[in-house]
């Protein structure tokens, strides 16, 4: 290990200077950056698990933040009313099941030292982790160990755990993947088997074959294409039928004829021993579709897992006041009248009044407002919003449908049922395709039909059999496919399927202030003396009194204070206003202006414009200093918009954060079109009036109050810190939370949908050329077999070049929208 | 050449079988995790312990 810069054994981070944190692992003392780490590495070794330090490919997280904040609330999940929704008792008696999402697995070893050390544990009967799905699932003996003891083993080692629905959602994929196998291993046999017999079959046109050979060999060909098409090509045909019944013609359309044609066609041949046989080109189709699909849903299930990981199931308790005490209750039991309590740091049950006490409550992601506001006896609460200060007991008017919560969540449902869509353009071409082939098919018989009646059929089939689709419909799933993987690389989420296509031709991008282009959290920006006393020695001052404030204003201030304090006696929050206390004999108060202002009788300065929040300290001789702070924007945030603009979007900034602090940002970012202090319903007005005017508008959120609009938006993106909400109205989910990602995003998308073009183009021409070939009666059912295969094979490698621009590095791309000559 | 006769459905007849292996793997679960037994394999639950490093005995002598 280099002397000069050792780094944690149990995590890789840098090892604090002046820091001692070591533990002896096989036989050699390493250091540890923090005790967090040292902790977690003292329980592997304590369980005799030091292998995984020799097989581990990456290091873990670090444990600094994990094991005291997973530790506190565990206690909740051994609550019969919480298990309810996903523990299962097992068939043993006395023994329960349920499923964990485990975070922080990044490598093979951690699986081995979960499942090792969990299984340690008296009264666990079984506990396995999936290392693809980072799910584990766990039965333990209900009457011997508990679910919360479980969930601590498992944070002692670093990792967390957190009990999870695996209900509708994870079943049906399940069923769904177990299918699609099935379907692919017979046509896949199957469609082996036919080729062999189909070489001899060809073989025997050219050096000629025994009458009885060739018709034993056709039926065996029709019996083993049978499950093929019966089976395995179902989807196809059902999808097929669906798309009639809606009067459209969709891709599957002139797939399921081509596979039902071909193989009617081929089995009357095999029947009456007449015309040709084309069983080998049903299944070797059949198969490359469904490997095709295959691919794609494993893609989408991966897609929709990583969204299933965010939501958490929190268990949504509360703290009700009774007479006789206080009991734990869920919130859906609470009915208007209860009296709650709620600690600083839980969030407001339901809506209410406060009843007792003073303290501010956080609104972000219900508002889009970034500071906290002060509510105190009488005041109206919201429900989803933090309590931050001191502790309030709440009288509960509203709960369920009438909360606004529950308004939001309508507003939401009727946005998603208005969305926009934009057809696919692929559905687009091979609608008109479809039908142009159909008649050219049905022209071409009755020509033939006309001239020599008994070629007419065989003419007919040969057409839909070189035409065959293949090429036209692979060329949208193979180039969304490749995109989608690139991207979730990238650490953006496809959730659903139109949203590459749609956010290629996006004009618009609306974009939400706090929580998005901003970090949402407050940060001290400057610090202006007032007085004698210079900056470092006003924020020496402000830092001793803020010392043990949870208000988020305090804790900026503490971030960047000197970590030497002078005691303070006497010290106080006045909720809403500030603290005062006495510091070196000195009476000092920092908070609101007016508040700290009246202390010495001064007036307070003027606020500055730039939409930063000021709070003072003073004395009671005068003031001190201000202090200036800000919702910082995120690294990058200019230059992503910048890139956007040059990328021909149009920017918007609507938020719901007063008209000083967003119009500070959009002038930052030099966003023209900017709304300030919108409520959903605004915003939602906003969007559709754009896309009135015709936009394709594209929006990118994470508070509760954007989720409306991101339902409501042709294609929405929401941040991966975000609420729930947001993330389940979004079609993408940007994980990395990298604003730099949005422009990589539309030009992904774009390359995209260039490749469905070429693809599409290429499948048009290649048609375009067979067609009138076939028409005329010279193709040979080898050569439609071959050129099939030959324009799938086309279209399914251009859709791969996608994948590997953009996996070597970003940075080395050209500038999307650039089209190669 | 009459033996194809005979020689061609007992291939069926495999065709059938690896069908149903196949089936009753996706049913019993083989297919649910990819990655994780081709690691679970190097990972050795009787690692036996290097004799130096247990503390009770370096502490005796």
């Amino acid at each position: 290990m280099a002397e000069d810069a050792p780094s944690c054994f149990h995590c890789g981070l840098p090892v604090p200077e002046g820091s001692d944190y070591t533990v002896e692992i096989a036989g050699q003392t390493r250091r540890m950056c923090c005790p967090g780490c040292q902790a977690v590495a003292r329980a592997i070794v304590d369980g005799g698990l030091e292998s995984y330090y020799q097989h581990r490919t990456a290091t873990a997280p670090t444990a600094r933040e994990l094991v005291p904040a997973a530790l506190k609330d565990l206690d909740i999940y051994d609550q019969p009313q919480v298990q309810r929704s996903f523990v299962r008792a097992a068939d043993e008696a006395n023994v329960k099941q349920a499923s964990l999402i485990l975070e922080g697995i990044v490598c093979a070893a951690c699986v081995w030292l979960n499942e090792r050390h969990v299984n340690a544990l008296p009264g666990v009967v079984e506990f396995r982790v999936n290392y693809a799905t980072h799910r584990a699932t766990v039965k333990w003996d209900d009457t011997r160990i508990h679910l919360s003891d479980i969930l601590r083993a498992i944070s002692e080692i670093g990792y967390i755990a957190h009990p999870f629905d695996p209900g509708r959602q994870e079943q049906l994929y399940k069923r769904e993947r177990a299918q699609a196998l099935k379907r692919l291993a017979v046509a896949g046999l199957g469609a082996m088997q036919v080729m062999m017999v189909a070489v001899a079959l060809y073989a025997g046109d050219y050096t000629g074959m025994e009458d009885r050979m060739q018709i034993f060999f056709r039926w065996v060909s029709l019996v083993i294409a049978t499950p093929v098409v019966f089976y395995s090509a179902r989807p196809f045909f059902t999808s097929a039928l669906r798309d009639l019944r809606r009067r459209q013609l969709g891709m599957d359309v002139p797939v399921a004829l081509a596979i039902g044609g071909a193989y009617l066609a081929s089995s009357w041949a095999t029947l009456t021993n007449r015309g040709e046989v084309y069983f080998d080109s049903v299944t070797m189709f059949t198969f490359f579709l469904l490997a095709g699909r295959f691919l794609e849903m494993g893609a989408r299930h991966r897609a929709g897992q990583a969204a299933e990981e965010l939501v958490k199931l929190l268990p949504a308790m509360t703290t009700r006041l009774t007479d006789t005490g206080e009991e734990t209750v869920a919130v859906a039991d609470l009915a208007p009248g209860d009296r709650v309590r709620v600690k600083p740091g839980e969030s407001v049950p339901a809506d209410g009044r406060v009843l007792e006490g003073r303290s501010s409550v956080d609104e972000s992601l219900l508002t889009g407002e970034s500071v906290p506001v002060p509510r105190g006896p009488g005041d109206r609460v919201v429900g989803g919003s933090v309590n931050v200060e001191s502790p309030l007991v709440i009288r509960i008017e509203k709960v369920g449908e009438e909360t606004v919560l529950a308004a939001i969540q309508r507003l939401l449902d009727r946005a998603q049922s208005e969305k926009p869509r934009l057809a696919g353009l692929a559905d687009r071409i091979a609608g008109v395709f479809v039908g142009v082939i159909l008649l050219l098919a049905a022209g071409v018989g009755w020509y033939w039909w006309q001239h020599a009646p008994d070629e007419a059929g065989w003419i007919v089939l040969s057409m839909l059999v070189v035409t065959c689709p293949c090429a036209l419909s692979l060329a949208t799933p193979a180039a969304l496919t490749a995109a989608t993987g690139s991207l979730t690389r990238l650490g953006v989420l496809t959730t659903r399927g139109h949203a590459l296509e749609t956010l290629a031709r996006a004009t618009h991008m609306v974009l939400d202030k706090t929580g998005t282009l901003t970090e949402g959290r407050l940060r001290l920006v400057a610090t202006e003396p007032l007085g004698k006393e210079s900056a470092e020695a006003c924020l020496g001052l402000a830092g001793a009194l803020e010392q043990a404030s949870e208000h988020p204003l305090g804790r900026a201030i503490l971030r960047v204070a000197p970590d030497e304090r002078p005691p303070v006696s006497d010290a106080r929050a006045e909720p809403g206003q500030g603290i005062e206390g006495v510091v070196n004999g000195r009476r000092l108060r920092i908070g609101q202006p007016a508040w700290v202002a009246s202390l010495s009788g001064s007036e307070p300065p003027a606020p500055g414009d730039d939409g930063a929040t000021e709070i003072l300290l003073g004395d009671e001789q005068g003031l001190l200093a201000v202090f200036r702070l800000r919702d910082e924007l995120r690294p990058g945030a200019r230059e992503a918009i910048a890139e956007l603009r040059r990328l021909g979007l149009t920017p918007l900034l609507y938020s719901g954060d007063s008209e000083a602090a967003v119009a500070a940002v959009a002038r930052e970012l030099e966003i023209a079109d900017f709304c300030a202090r919108m409520r959903p319903e605004d915003k939602l007005a906003g969007l559709r009036a754009l896309q009135a005017q015709g936009a394709v508008v594209a929006m990118v959120g994470d508070g509760v109050n954007d989720a409306p609009v991101l339902a409501g938006a042709n294609v929405s993106l929401a941040m991966g810190s975000g609420t729930q909400l947001a993330q389940a109205s979004a079609d993408m989910i940007l994980l990395s939370e990298r604003l730099a990602h949005l422009p990589e995003a539309v030009g992904m998308a774009r390359d995209s949908l260039r490749i469905i073009r070429q693809n599409l183009g290429w499948a048009v021409v290649y048609n375009a050329v067979a067609l009138p070939l076939a028409a005329m009666g010279y193709v040979a059912p080898w050569m439609a077999a071959i050129g099939m295969s030959a324009s799938s094979l086309v279209v399914v490698v251009n859709a791969l070049r996608l994948n590997r621009r953009y996996t070597d590095a970003s940075a080395t791309r050209p500038p999307p929208g650039v089209r190669p000559a | 050449m009459s033996i194809l006769f005979l020689l061609v459905p007992l291939g069926m007849l495999f065709l059938g079988v690896a069908i149903w292996a196949f089936v009753w793997a996706v049913r019993s679960g083989q297919f649910d995790d990819l990655e994780g037994p081709a690691h679970r394999i190097l990972m050795d639950d009787d690692d036996p312990r290097i004799p130096g490093r247990r503390d009770s005995s370096s502490d005796e002598t």
